[in-house]
């Protein structure tokens, strides 16, 4: 991305040579930044996506569901000396060896809760330990985003609007089903004209309804086009490669989207998680192929865009007596993006030697998922120490390296 | 020959409902105040409850729905209550049947077993949901559902939590309902008690750091119960305590547990105090000195905390917020609080004198509804016996307020803030129009909804704009225009 900017300043040389720094930015970019966070609900092992197959403890703790180390059968694929990636996300290494995708390992709360309902509060409100604050961060963010504010600006895939998202700024929620955007009634034209009457007015309720339609226009009319133009008679693509790959054609054609939020989940893999193939496997494969639909199929918007996949916490270092593991502490952050410092594990890491475990049987917690996101947010969606703090409050600051993780 | 006369006008006048209106003198004209009683005190109003208040007078229905006991249940509505058995097992028998399958002479159930286990778990939930929601819509007794919702909110559990996924149905009929209208010490007691509660607020796990009980995950104080019990449950926030107060009360409530499966002392009881668990050092708790009395301790901390003036405070507010406005007025708290202290914290007497007030009479259509009350209230509007409640709990899962699904002891908000948005007026759009259609299989043979019983019901009370919208628009349409109007979205 560095690069990417000096070229494009050398070619146009001095003819913008006096607009302000911010400026170059959005010249450079094209468009505007945009997050997109996708949820792993119940706890992803993280152990088994970024793999520390130096360390001989991984395969004493492990014996039944670690993945072998790379140059043997069923290994990992080699992201560095020390850490490997599960080898079904595959799909995810043309991101890697781009430098579009980064790992944060041994990140986390710093809160201790091993209780999902507690950690998803957390992660979502921004706000560790506390769980009385009823905002999510992201809608924080959406407050702190400068410029006009647009129908779709943010949006949650799947039916409900979730923590993260919601607050005091309107959110639109999105259905995407393989079809496109699922139908609501006020879709259809007769009813739309019926309500248009009863919301006439100028009170609350009125704009409310004239906003949420604006983003339902929106949202189904671009998807509605994309799929008649993408599918060229195909079947649609089921499951989150087809969700992320819906969302890619909406991003593109919608490049005003800010803010998007997926949740999916199936990680808590208490039992029989399986290694290389297997239930853990199964899910990450998906997930992988639905990272690569979605930098591919976004195009120029890829380069606006970044990806963060995050979970509640991560799973113990040992596995348990039904094939699985239980709910433990520090996990791994994905980053993915144009605009990523990629190609790299960021990670402050403590090791798996037992007295560097957290109370001794969990990873633990080096870097703050605050810190990474805080990092995120300040160099990628440009937000000020002051608007930092009204998102994340008491967010630690990340380590030098860190807050390089977007490219400037 | 006065005293006749005049005993005459009072037997016209409570013939033909006027009583209540020169009692309080308001100028809403009879059926909106027929409607705003029936907005707060029930789900939204019903064709059948519209007449009978019309008949009887407000008066008369208020004292009614205070007496929920004297009300007699449909037998349909008692039948399809008598079908769900988990309603009617007690904690120890629940676990029995439904908790986690434990090892069997050394051996664990296999993962299949497991996976079956927590499958049928979830027909708890679905006798619970259905329990609540077939109550909340069918039942004459309509304040207490209401008071039911209010008070679920307040003592909040999720049944996500540990065990709470066996308890919660148990939780709401053993600790809410029998106490909905009766003494808040009552339902404090009760709910504290309730081994769902000591579970989802983890007082199970507190423990007296190296006391004899002390082991494995229970080695030490947790705070979580000590902390929300002050702060949600009685003091309020600003209910004057300290973290050292919290600290204490946590010490306080030190072995307040869940009795292992296989207990052999009270084996009939899923939540004890274990005495080797308990913290017996002396203590001082919101200034006072206590005597170390192990389980009779926490009970007179319960006792303070029941009859606190700032307990009498926050439920007023709360009560204020959720029957008359989001920022209610502070004369009418202190007026509720100041009943709320005469009596000994009898729900009932504060309610009366909330109905009485003039601040709850000058607040017609000023609260938003939540998802819940928008779609109880639409289908008890609508006139369908409900006999599928499955998409109305859907319904309630895409709206955001998924039935027993609030992770946060703090329960669902009540408030416009929380629940007004773009998506939310376009979901209940879609919801309304669905249910107008007739395309919502809440019942074997789903009917569009007759707009002419809606008409019955509001057309001396919608807004003008309404009103010329619905008169303007297809037959087939009305409805649902009723049901997903503006006028709809608030009571």
């Amino acid at each position: 991305m560095a690069v990417r900017r000096r070229d494009f300043l050398t070619a146009i040389g001095a003819a913008l040579f006096s607009l302000a720094p911010d400026a170059w930015a959005a010249v450079a970019d094209g468009g505007p930044a945009r997050l997109i966070v996708i949820l792993l609900r119940g706890a992803v092992d993280g152990l088994n996506v970024v793999i520390p197959y130096a360390e001989e403890t991984y395969y004493t703790e492990r014996r039944s569901i670690a993945i072998a180390p790379p140059g043997k059968p069923n290994g990992a694929l080699t992201l560095d000396e020390h850490f490997g990636l599960h080898p079904a996300l595959a799909d995810l290494m043309p991101l890697w060896t781009g430098r579009q995708l980064a790992f944060v390992h041994a990140a986390g709360s710093p809160d201790p809760t091993r209780s999902h309902f507690d950690a998803q509060i957390y992660l979502e409100n921004g706000t560790p330990g506390q769980s009385s604050t009823r905002d999510g961060w992201m809608n924080r963010l959406l407050l702190a985003l400068p410029g006009p504010r647009g129908a779709t600006d943010a949006i949650s895939i799947g039916p409900t609007l979730p923590r993260i998202l919601s607050g005091k700024a309107a959110v639109a929620t999105l259905s995407v089903g393989p079809s496109g955007a699922l139908s609501l009634p006020i879709d259809r034209a007769e009813i739309v004209s019926a309500f248009d009457r009863l919301y006439a007015g100028d009170d609350e309720l009125s704009s409310s309804y004239r906003e949420g339609r604006a983003a339902r226009e929106q949202l189904v009319a671009a998807l509605a086009k994309e799929q008649r133009a993408a599918d060229n008679g195909a079947p649609p693509p089921t499951g989150f490669p087809g969700q992320a790959a819906r969302l890619a054609q909406l991003i593109r054609r919608q490049p005003a989207i800010r803010l998007v939020v997926i949740g999916l989940g199936g990680w808590d893999t208490h039992v029989n998680q399986g290694a290389h193939t297997g239930q853990l496997a199964g899910h990450l494969r998906s997930l992988g192929q639905g990272l690569a639909a979605l930098a591919r199929g976004s195009g120029e918007a890829w380069h606006d865009t970044t990806v963060v996949v995050v979970s509640e916490f991560g799973r113990t270092v040992r596995e348990n007596g039904n094939g699985g593991t239980d709910h433990g502490h520090g996990n791994v952050i994905w980053v993915a993006g144009g605009a990523v410092n990629g190609g790299r594990v960021y990670a402050d890491w403590p090791g798996l030697a037992p007295a560097r475990l957290y109370q001794r049987r969990d990873l633990a917690v080096t870097t703050d998922f605050r810190s990474v996101l805080a990092a995120i947010l300040a160099r990628h969606l440009r937000l000020n120490d002051r608007q930092l703090e009204a998102v994340l409050p008491a967010a630690p600051p990340a380590s030098p390296e860190l807050a390089q993780i977007i490219s400037s | 020959m006065p005293t006749r006369f005049a005993g005459f006008v009072a037997a016209i006048c409570l013939l033909i409902g006027l009583p209540a209106m020169l009692a309080t003198g308001a100028e809403l004209v009879p059926d909106r105040r027929i409607i705003h009683a029936l907005n707060r005190l029930a789900f939204g109003p019903t064709l059948e409850d519209f007449r009978h208040v019309k008949t009887v007078g407000i008066e008369r229905y208020i004292a009614e729905q205070l007496d929920p006991d004297a009300i007699p249940e449909p037998a349909e509505l008692r039948a399809r209550l008598a079908s769900l058995d988990t309603l009617r097992l007690n904690p120890v028998q629940l676990r029995q049947i439904y908790g986690p399958l434990r090892s069997l002479r050394g051996f664990k159930p296999s993962p299949e077993l497991e996976r079956a286990q927590r499958e049928r778990v979830q027909v708890i939930l679905r006798d619970a949901s259905e329990a609540r929601v077939l109550r909340a819509v069918l039942s004459p007794r309509q304040l207490y559902e209401v008071m039911v919702d209010f008070w679920f909110n307040h003592f909040n559990i999720f049944s996500g939590k540990g065990l709470d996924d066996v308890w919660i149905g148990n939780y709401e009929e053993r600790a809410i309902r029998p106490y909905a209208l009766s003494r808040f010490r009552d339902l404090l007691f009760a709910t504290t008690k309730h081994p769902a509660m000591l579970v989802y607020l983890d007082n199970t796990l507190s423990t007296a750091p190296g006391s004899r009980g002390a082991r494995g995950n229970q080695k030490g104080l947790n705070e979580n119960f000590a902390r929300e019990l002050m702060e949600l449950h009685t003091l309020g926030v600003d209910g004057g305590y300290t973290q050292e107060d919290v600290i204490t009360l946590a010490r306080i409530l030190t072995g307040w547990g869940v009795n292992p499966p296989d207990a052999r002392v009270y084996p009939e009881y899923a939540a004890v105090f274990e005495g080797a668990r308990h913290d017996y050092s002396a203590k001082v708790f919101l200034g006072r000195q206590l005597q170390s009395r192990g389980k009779a301790e926490g009970e007179e901390a319960l006792e303070i905390l029941a009859r606190s003036p700032a307990t009498a405070h926050h439920i007023s507010f709360e009560l204020a917020q959720y029957f008359v406005e989001d920022e209610p007025p502070s004369s009418l708290i202190d007026k509720l609080t100041e009943r709320f202290l005469q009596t000994d914290g009898d729900i009932r007497e504060v309610l009366k004198a909330l109905f009485a007030s003039p601040e709850f009479w000058n607040s017609y259509s000023r609260k938003y509804k939540t998802p819940y009350q928008f779609l109880i209230s639409a289908v008890r509007a609508a006139g369908v016996t409900v006999t599928n409640v499955r998409p109305l709990l859907t319904a309630m899962d895409q709206f955001g307020m998924p039935l027993y699904g609030c992770l946060t002891p703090d329960g669902y908000r009540n408030t416009e803030d929380a629940w007004l948005s773009p998506d939310a007026t376009a979901r209940r759009i879609g919801f309304a129009t669905a249910l107008g259609k007739g395309a919502l299989p809440i019942t074997p043979m789903a009917q569009p909804v007759d707009a002419i019983r809606l008409e019955a019901i509001f057309a001396e009370t919608i807004s003008d704009n309404t009103r010329d919208a619905i008169a303007g628009s297809p037959q087939g349409l009305r409805a649902a225009m009723m049901l997903g109007s503006p006028d709809f979205m608030r009571r």
